[in-house]
């Protein structure tokens, strides 16, 4: 069963979405293509996405709620994920980081021939890899994403207490509960250098949720050491020895 | 086409009417004669003295000149810069024959002294005037070209010929209006950037804006125009409006994925024009679309270079809005 290639477009305007629609019934003769989803929204996309079996996705890059990127991003981590086109009307930054990633994209208005070369090259190619992707990314993601198999949850970056690896995955603790995620501590750490702290080899904490530490008296096997107390949950972590000269700084008025 | 290098100079009286070209003169003039007490006064504490003595005698001349070239400054612009230069000095010195009749017996020079003074002072505050305007000039030269990097996002023109694109084989009709409507504004933008034009013309533009990004946006987008009251013959720099309209669009309509309102507003209050214009405040996303500020600080300059000290901009968030405030004076077509 060869079928029609099963194709998303995304794009918060709709004179957009009705041209790249038109364009895929002109090239019809060359690549049979059948829409399977719109949506003018990044979220929407999260939401919509992994159930349509899209192949392809049109990307339009500048969308209310979530960047084209990022988006990107997140979808990868899908089981059939699909390959990605991304559409500008007009990004510098961007179109330099896909050149340099080689990532597909179109630039607005689309010609009929670019979006046909386009397709044919995603198809000969399949998804690009998540390093591309994260490469090409301006900043640092607003998300982190879970993948359930055929679902996307999203956690907001900022409502995330710490993170701690454990084995081969990273449980994510917010106020409400826990994710798990399959990411490197380290690479998390890089990206958000800003907003994490170190405090443990296995551990990153929120600067904006530390409380204050408590000094926790050695006795028998454990080491004296101290303790970070963090707003939203009554857990405790332990504050590395090595690291504890660059931890204590985080608070400002930073005692017991 | 004339290169910006070689703008000419424009060979005009200063605008009497214009605040900062009062204030200019009655400091500079007050600054000369603290400077000539400086030297006549040997002793620091006579100084001040000597000062306010000197100040009594050459105020009165002073304010009134400037009173008077404030109520015939329209009629003044009408001469040669040299001959309105001569009336000017005139003026000055006719005001000091009559402050000298009055006040003579404690001035402490002869007539011909004191308009010896008064005019070569007139003169000095004319050639400032004159300097001042010269340094502004290419300033005002390349507002064309900065006016033409304020306007206009790449971003909205592949957009909309975007739109159009999609037009054009369900709605051909609506496509023929939209390119017109961009024709429209790409002749605005194409225009000199350093003359006035009138506020109905400005606002036709602004409206034929909208129109385009309706096409865009849909229904995301919902303007609310009140012009009413708005004077419809005031003057006001070339594309002031447009790049404002554009920001709050820009802004406060497509990063959000409800319905974005934005308010126009144009009135008249007295000697001022009023302009508001509001969107809904969308918190900026991490450098994704910053660049706000260099549009407003370049129309900031743009009112100041037209309008000196007498033009405001301001802009704020209340609540969930944002606002922009224009104020410039009211000035019909002369």
């Amino acid at each position: 069963m060869s079928g029609a290639l099963r194709i998303f477009i995304a794009d918060d305007e709709a004179p957009a979405r009705a041209r790249l629609k038109e364009l895929l019934s002109d090239i019809r003769g060359e690549i049979a293509s059948t829409v399977v989803g719109e949506s003018a929204s990044g979220l929407e996309v999260i939401d919509r996405l992994p159930g349509s079996a899209a192949q392809v996705l049109l990307l339009d890059i500048q969308m209310p709620g979530m960047d084209g990127v990022e988006l990107a991003r997140h979808l990868c981590a899908l089981e059939n994920a699909p390959a990605i086109i991304f559409v500008t009307a007009h990004d510098r930054h961007a179109v330099e980081a896909f050149e340099l990633n080689a990532l597909d994209y179109l630039m607005k208005p689309v010609r009929a021939e670019r979006l046909a070369a386009a397709l044919r090259k995603v198809l000969a190619t399949g998804p690009a890899p998540r390093e591309r992707l994260e490469r090409a990314a301006g900043g640092a993601r607003e998300f982190f994403s879970v993948a359930e198999r055929n679902r996307i949850v999203l956690v907001p970056v900022g409502e995330v207490l710490f993170l701690k690896a454990e084995l081969k995955y990273v449980t994510l603790r917010t106020r409400a509960g826990e994710h798990l995620i399959e990411e490197p501590l380290v690479s998390i750490e890089r990206e958000f250098a800003e907003r994490f702290v170190r405090v443990h080899r296995n551990c990153l904490v929120a600067r904006a949720a530390i409380r204050g530490f408590e000094r926790i008296a050695g006795s028998g096997e454990e080491e004296a050491h101290w303790n970070v107390v963090l707003e939203g949950t009554p857990e405790r972590l332990p504050v590395s020895r090595r690291l504890w000269p660059a931890v204590k700084g985080v608070l400002p008025e930073g005692r017991e | 086409m004339p290169s910006i290098r070689q703008n000419p100079f424009p060979e005009s009286l200063p605008d009497f009417r214009n605040l900062g070209v009062t204030a200019r003169a009655l400091i500079g003039v007050n600054l000369l004669a603290l400077v000539a007490t400086l030297f006549s006064e040997p002793d620091w504490s006579n100084t001040l003295g000597a000062y306010v003595i000197k100040a009594a005698l050459f105020e009165p001349p002073l304010v009134a000149s400037l009173a008077l070239l404030y109520a015939v400054a329209p009629w003044l612009l009408r001469f040669p810069y040299w001959s309105g230069c001569a009336l000017v000095i005139a003026v000055v010195l006719v005001f000091s024959v009559a402050t000298h009749l009055v006040l003579g017996e404690f001035a402490p020079a002869g007539l011909l002294r004191t308009l010896v003074l008064a005019a070569s002072t007139a003169a000095t505050v004319l050639a400032y005037l004159r300097l001042h305007t010269k340094a502004y000039s290419p300033a005002l030269a390349e507002a064309r070209l900065q006016a033409l990097q304020a306007r206009i996002r790449p971003h909205f023109l592949f957009n909309s010929l975007n739109a159009v694109l999609a037009l054009i084989r369900h709605d051909p009709r609506r496509a023929e209006r939209t390119l017109e409507d961009l024709a429209d504004l790409f002749r605005a933008l194409m225009s000199d950037g350093r003359n006035l034009v009138r506020l109905a013309d400005e606002i036709s533009l602004i409206e034929r804006y909208a129109a385009i990004e309706q096409l865009r946006l849909g229904e995301r987008l919902r303007m609310s125009w009140d012009l009413d009251n708005a004077p419809m013959d005031a003057m006001l720099p070339a594309l002031v409006l447009q790049p404002l309209l554009e920001n709050a669009i820009y802004h406060g309509v497509e990063p959000g994925t409800g319905v974005g309102d934005v308010l126009v507003r144009i009135e008249r209050r007295g000697n001022r024009v009023l302009v508001r214009i509001e969107n809904p405040w969308c918190e900026p996303v991490s450098g994704a679309r910053a660049g706000n500020h260099m549009a407003l600080d370049n129309i900031r300059e743009r009112l100041m270079l037209f309008f000196d000290d007498e033009a405001r901009l301001e802009s704020g968030v209340e609540g969930a809005r944002y606002r922009v405030e224009i104020e410039i004076p009211y000035r019909g077509r002369a």
